[in-house]
């Protein structure tokens, strides 16, 4: 008798480790942002009904009773020190050390941007993988662990594709990591370390996008930015909730942040308007700003018309690999919220963005990636426009480390360090020149 | 061979089940009109009541975003493969 057979489904959906507990926590039953239909909690993104995105409903769990600050205070320095805002019944337990990073205010930024004071949200040196992704990626995993995943994935420009790969591996999850072929080596092997299973494929991050919508349908691993969205997204209102917290309860006037696919944008409108309804800070939500490279930039364009009409999708053509999302597909609702705050959007070129890098570096002590760049350069940009202005308070969200991108500093930035014999005189002679 | 639609579960469900279906016409437009007379509950979810693409998928047009090649205007032929996915996933 010949051994029985293990279907395709089976061999690919079995875990590397031993399975997770069964979960002490459970994600949030769902609701269409489209036509208000309700769902149970699923590893699914779009409505059954419309095909609409998929929210999670807040108000449907046991009495969700919000914290004081005083209470938000005792907490850990985590993410989940502000799980009532977070998609979840119960306390989650993994990933539990991701998040409050450092606030850095950074005054010679702020003199170069002129405005009055600034800080760098320095997602940098996020735990574990050194970019915001972590945040994200620790609500999407608690997601598929209570749900019962064994295999996670994820469609990536790099810093989720890191994320996932650690995240799952603590959590003894499999995980298939899709990433476009041509990204920094950097953030390759970053994600194959973790043992996942690391895909390289021909193309754009949009050909990788919507190989994974296809992935996630036939083999129902835990996509966490296709299937898993819906949880997934709610993680990036935690930057909103520390920069709050972290000046003292209160707001800054302005904050900017880059853009890929536009969430985090969104996202950051909603975090300090629930933290704004709940008591915890008062007064005018910040302008949002939103940066993108100008070699991708379908929602600063969408931007620029008023947010008119829909985005008109581009094929990327920048060094800023982590932003080259030419389809991005919360594009509308971030230029909605860019604009509805009162903000607006820069697109900035792989020269400025390289000078944003060199310029954090220079003032905040901060290496950041190509994104943190455009970041940079796109608050420059707006500062000299006029829409910053000296009496502003601004954050500009540092999204990612420059270990990440080197290969976008080029061997010019090694112009000015010389190689000399070790000879005291040759020093001398430096030190007289300088 | 005709022109192939590859369908998301979501819309397979609205099509007998079926995730691949045949397809005949000489523009996307056409082909997506003869889906939509031949399973009449998918039509809905193919094209906005404006008879642009339904906003919340995205077509693809042998791996090509179809908005690169003209939209619902892009020419399709005979062994053209077209895929929809659902608009949702991003970075």
């Amino acid at each position: 008798m010949s051994a029985p057979t293990v279907s395709l489904d089976a061999r690919l959906s079995a875990p590397t480790a031993a399975p997770p507990r069964a979960a002490a926590w459970a994600p949030l039953p769902l609701a269409c942002s489209a036509c208000g239909a309700r769902f149970e909690p699923a590893p699914t993104a779009v409505c059954e009904h419309c095909l609409g995105p998929l929210e999670p409903i807040y108000d449907a769990g046991p009495a969700r009773v919000l914290p004081d600050r005083t209470l938000i205070g005792l907490r850990a320095p985590s993410i989940w020190r502000y799980r009532e805002w977070l998609p979840f019944d119960g306390v989650p337990q993994l990933s539990p050390d991701t998040g409050f990073t450092p606030l850095v205010e950074a005054p010679a930024l702020a003199r170069r941007l002129g405005v009055a004071r600034a800080w760098v949200k320095n997602d940098a040196v996020s735990h574990p993988t050194l970019s915001f992704k972590d945040r994200v990626v620790a609500c999407a995993l608690n997601a598929a662990a209570a749900l019962g995943l064994t295999t996670v994935g994820c469609a990536s420009t790099g810093n989720l594709a890191n994320a996932v790969a650690a995240h799952a591996a603590r959590a003894g999850l499999a995980a298939w990591v899709f990433v476009p072929e041509q990204l920094e080596l950097g953030k390759l092997l970053a994600t194959a370390v973790h043992g996942a299973r690391l895909v390289r494929v021909r193309g754009t991050y949009d050909d990788v996008n919507r190989l994974c919508t296809q992935v996630a349908d036939r083999f129902g691993w835990g996509l966490v930015n296709v299937n898993l969205r819906a949880y997934y997204a709610e993680g990036s209102k935690t930057v909103a909730f520390e920069i709050a917290e972290q000046l003292g309860w209160r707001l800054p006037t302005a904050v900017v942040a880059p853009m890929a696919g536009g969430s985090l944008v969104t996202k950051l409108r909603k975090g300090f308007g629930e933290f704004r309804d709940a008591g915890l800070v008062s007064g005018p939500l910040p302008r949002l700003y939103g940066g993108q490279a100008a070699g991708c930039a379908p929602i600063a364009r969408l931007v620029e018309r008023g947010g008119v009409g829909t985005i008109e999708p581009e094929i990327p053509n920048t060094i800023a690999r982590s932003l080259a999302i030419g389809s991005p597909a919360d594009g509308r609702t971030a230029a909605r919220a860019l604009i509805d705050s009162g903000g607006w959007a820069a697109a900035v070129d792989d020269p400025a963005l390289v000078r944003g890098i060199r310029t954090l570096a220079e003032t905040a002590g901060i290496f950041t990636e190509t994104a943190g760049g455009v970041t940079v350069a796109a608050a420059q940009a707006l500062a000299d426009a006029g829409r910053l202005t000296p009496d502003d308070e601004v954050v500009l969200c540092i999204t990612g480390n420059g270990l990440k991108t080197v290969e976008a500093l080029g061997a010019d930035f090694l112009a000015d360090a010389p190689v000399i014999n070790p000879r005291l005189r040759e020093v001398v002679a430096l030190a007289e020149r300088s | 061979m005709p022109v192939t639609f590859n369908l998301p579960t979501v819309l397979a469900r609205l099509a007998d089940g079926r995730s691949t279906l045949d397809a005949s016409g000489t523009t996307l437009r056409a082909a997506v009109a003869d889906v939509s007379t031949r399973y009449p509950q998918l039509a809905p979810r193919l094209t906005g009541a404006d008879g642009a693409p339904y906003p919340f998928i995205s077509y693809y047009l042998n791996d090509e975003d179809a908005r690169f090649l003209g939209g619902f205007d892009a020419p399709v032929r005979d062994g053209d493969e077209v895929t929809i996915v659902s608009a949702v996933a991003g970075g």
